[in-house]
């Protein structure tokens, strides 16, 4: 699918904002907020996150670091929940079509710049590419520990216990790990990091990935960063090992046994069908591009 | 009469970054940064160019390039200029600070640690006597630089152990870059 | 397809589109004016203006206007907009001594220099629904009007520092962090936690400052004193070097004298909760003000137990755009992770069959 470019006459300059909304300033702190996140692979760096024109919690971590990276030439697809069609998605993409009058596209291969919400693509990505995951909780122990002050203390000592035990008391009280979603990561060696609520699934994939994967949480005002090729574990334990999971069905679109699925619920009598959550990679078995 | 910046500062400074954004996460490969006419001869244009897009009133920056190019930097970037063990950002044309005095960063706030963009005679990738490990690197890389100073590697390999605290190095040849992030790990053949 | 949120485009514009003609309800009733929400609605107005953290009275009657009278969703959209705006500097620290008073009360001292000034406040009239304004009538007459007292107006606090009765604040010449530009860091100095407050969600803070009076952290506050009134605004160009008159700012200032009982190097004393809010708002500078006094447990060496004497709790969590941002994400789809614990949730009942049996 080719990449749709926008009417210049009705993006950035026109609305009287700066190019991708934020001035060149707040541009600045992010870039090197950035910079430092890739030097320290899995570390949170603190950021000023400026209020967006879209809700905290909606994705402005990934918009501010977006709009830091994007140029002219970048070809933006944004998906949430694996696909490019739902509503904040679409929301999203428009935005930045506006304030950027940047190309836009729906084809993971096309794009440059991916903006993501709880999803990796199925399609593998490659060198160059960027994937900026959008994330409302980054750090990873705030379950087990809510106070900022005394997590920051942890991640400084690599002191990971806390969530070591609580996996274990998982196994012993379910006889597995219960955690399905956002399961923690160890970046590199040293930093525990949260995959944002990615599904366990797309775990595998953040482990020597080729692009680069860009972490930004704007109401927590943190940003982290996976730079490409960079050794990714899933908390595990020997006697049991990380295990994604995915439901036991073919995509009733393209038939897919591989690619993670929605689960729809088609009457009230129980019926269920199973469809991919990648819309772009649907399309593309059913067009039989791959 | 102070030389000009950026042509335009807004896609100027979104390119060059970028440079340095591919430049850290895949550290070893050269990237290119175009210059523009008007920049002061002593620092090299990708230099010049990262120096812009960086640093503002909120980096203390450290430079040895002389009071031509403090006027422009001070002119462009309003950056306080700072000496080299308090500043954010280093900009180095000659024998470079003892690594070990500058700004590290601390266990829990490693990012404080300072960027030191570093003139050098020549890049070159793929080859050559340094070899490269480490995040951002498909199994190691190799890297040629002309005109290293010669106690550099040793000070910084002296600065792992204190990973995540450290600093960051951007090697800048005329329009090239290549950076080398506190992260990977770098071997010297003899 | 059954699949609904999805075909998104087409959506968003006709949800927009009966978000507009529902903002301006049955076009039969005349459509408010600005000028009517800052005349006649000012207190929301205020109430915007200071959530939203930018002081301009006519920019938040917008907001409230196009956020159908929802203060929350108005301050986000003045937030929004502010962030967008150049920066030339900081004006010169008001000096609330000077202001000109509209009001001034103390519940400290019966009476004081400058006198006890009552104004325009909801205090003592009897909340009787006053059905003469159910419709458009003739302005009110004007109130009648004193000479000003002359006096100048002293603060209430600075009267009890003269006697070493009240703690001195330090004086604080030093540069003040800037919230909207570094975020918050822990430990947050007095002038940053002060920063949130005035921009916090006023029925947090209302809630918080209660349970300091119910026992939650150890409080004994006396309104030293109210002030509302209008300040001056000064900023020193760098090429003049010496201040301007910028503008005036009207402003609610409250500060709350609390018992301290002294330590090893500090004499018994009073000491002080501070709160100020750009507008008129009496009840959140009140409630401010006992939640500054009980964030500085940890500096004044008292015994730290309660809610409001939690700073990173506090300050994490009085921020109205942020906590309603993340509390309403929840609507957003979350079909992927929700699809995950269903198969977590089937494996496990599967396991807990199997072993039961």
């Amino acid at each position: 699918m080719d990449a749709v470019r926008p009417d210049p006459a009705r993006s950035a300059a026109a609305g009287g904002y700066n190019f991708a909304y934020l001035d060149e300033a707040t541009k600045r702190m992010i870039r090197r907020a950035l910079l430092k996140a890739l030097a320290i692979p899995g570390h949170q760096v603190p950021f000023g996150a400026r209020e967006m024109p879209l809700p905290y919690g909606w994705g402005t971590g990934g918009i501010q670091v977006t709009a830091s990276v994007i140029g002219p030439t970048d070809v933006l697809k944004v998906i949430d929940q694996g696909a490019d069609d739902t509503t904040n998605a679409v929301s999203i993409r428009r935005f930045f079509a506006r304030v950027a009058g940047v190309a836009t596209t729906e084809s993971t291969r096309a794009a440059t710049i991916i903006q993501t919400r709880h999803r990796i693509p199925e399609t593998p990505l490659s060198e160059g590419q960027i994937l900026v995951f959008q994330v409302p909780m980054p750090e990873p122990l705030f379950k087990l520990e809510p106070r900022v002050r005394e997590s920051t203390r942890l991640h400084a000592l690599a002191d990971y216990g806390l969530m070591q035990v609580k996996l274990y008391e998982d196994i012993v009280r379910y006889g597995e790990v219960a955690t399905s979603y956002n399961h923690p990561v160890m970046v590199a060696g040293r930093y525990l990091m949260s995959p944002s609520p990615i599904p366990a699934f797309d775990n595998p994939k953040l482990h020597m990935n080729p692009a680069i994967l860009l972490f930004g949480a704007g109401r927590e005002k943190r940003i982290y960063a996976v730079p490409p090729y960079t050794p990714v574990r899933s908390l595990d334990f020997e006697d049991h090992p990380f295990r994604p999971i995915r439901a036991p069905h073919a995509c009733a679109l393209c038939g897919s046994t591989e690619s993670y699925l929605d689960e729809v619920i088609v009457d009230d009598r129980g019926g269920r069908m199973h469809v991919c959550s990648d819309t772009d990679y649907c399309r593309e078995r059913r067009e039989g591009r791959r | 009469m102070i030389g000009p910046g950026f042509a335009d500062p807004v896609l100027g400074a979104q390119a060059a970054f970028r440079a340095l954004l591919e430049a850290t996460a895949y550290p070893g490969r050269v990237r290119r940064i175009a210059p523009q006419p008007g920049w002061p001869a002593a620092l090299p244009p990708a230099m010049a160019a990262l120096a812009l897009t960086l640093c503002d009133q909120d980096t203390p920056l450290w430079q040895d390039a002389g009071p031509e190019v403090a006027r422009w930097l001070a002119f462009h970037t309003g950056a306080p200029p700072a000496r080299a063990e308090e500043a954010a950002f280093l900009l180095c044309i000659g024998a470079p600070p003892p690594l070990a005095a500058l700004r590290l960063g601390s266990d829990e706030a490693p990012q404080d640690g300072a960027t030191l963009l570093l003139a050098v005679a020549s890049l070159q990738e793929g080859q050559g006597r340094l070899t490269l490990e480490g995040p951002g690197i498909a199994g190691a890389a190799r890297l040629e630089v002309g005109g290293l100073p010669p106690r550099l590697l040793a000070e910084r390999a002296a600065l792992a152990p204190l990973f995540p605290r450290g600093l960051d190095l951007v090697l800048c040849a005329g329009e090239s870059i290549v950076a080398l992030p506190r992260s990977i790990r770098i071997t010297e053949a003899p | 397809m059954y699949v609904a949120v999805k075909g998104g485009e087409r959506a968003i514009a006709h949800a927009h589109a009966w978000l507009a003609e529902i903002r301006r309800g049955d076009p039969a009733a005349p459509e408010v004016t600005l000028a009517q929400l800052m005349e006649q609605l000012g207190l929301a107005v205020d109430r915007v203006m200071a959530e939203g953290a930018c002081a301009d009275r006519e920019l938040a009657a917008l907001a409230l206007k196009q956020a159908r009278g929802d203060t929350t969703e108005a301050a986000f959209l003045l937030r929004a907009y502010r962030n967008t705006l150049p920066r030339f500097g900081a004006a010169e620290p008001v000096d609330t001594a000077a202001m000109r008073i509209e009001r001034r009360i103390s519940a400290t001292f019966k009476d004081l220099p400058g006198g006890q000034v009552l104004g325009p406040t909801f205090d003592y009239t009897h909340r009787l629904l006053d059905f003469s304004l159910a419709d458009p009538g003739p302005p009110p007459p004007p109130a009648p009007e004193a000479e000003p007292e002359g006096d100048a107006t002293p603060r209430v606090t600075d009267v009890l520092a003269e006697e070493g009765l009240m703690a001195r604040e330090p004086p604080g010449n030093e540069e003040p962090p800037d919230l909207t530009r570094e975020g918050l860091r822990l430990p947050a100095g007095r002038a940053l936690r002060l920063q949130a407050l005035a921009r916090g969600d006023e029925g947090f803070l209302v809630a918080l400052g209660y349970s300091t009076q119910r026992g939650y952290g150890n409080a004994h506050p006396f309104v030293g004193e109210i002030r509302v009134g209008e300040v001056a605004v000064e900023y020193i160009p760098p090429e003049l070097g010496f201040a301007i008159d910028i503008g005036d700012l009207l402003l609610t200032e409250c500060q709350m004298v609390n018992q301290f009982a002294g330590s090893a190097s500090a004499p018994p004393q009073f000491t002080r909760g501070y709160g100020l809010v750009p507008g008129r708002n009496e009840r959140k500078a009140m409630a401010m003000a006992l939640v500054d006094r009980a964030l500085r447990a940890e500096e004044l060496g008292e015994e730290k137990t309660a809610p409001a004497q939690d700073a990173e709790f506090v300050l994490y969590h009085c921020d109205n755009v942020e906590s309603t941002g993340f509390v309403e994400h929840l609507k957003l789809p979350h079909y992927v992770d929700f699809q995950s614990e269903l198969e977590k949730l089937r494996s496990l009942r599967a396991r807990w069959g199997q072993e039961g049996q």
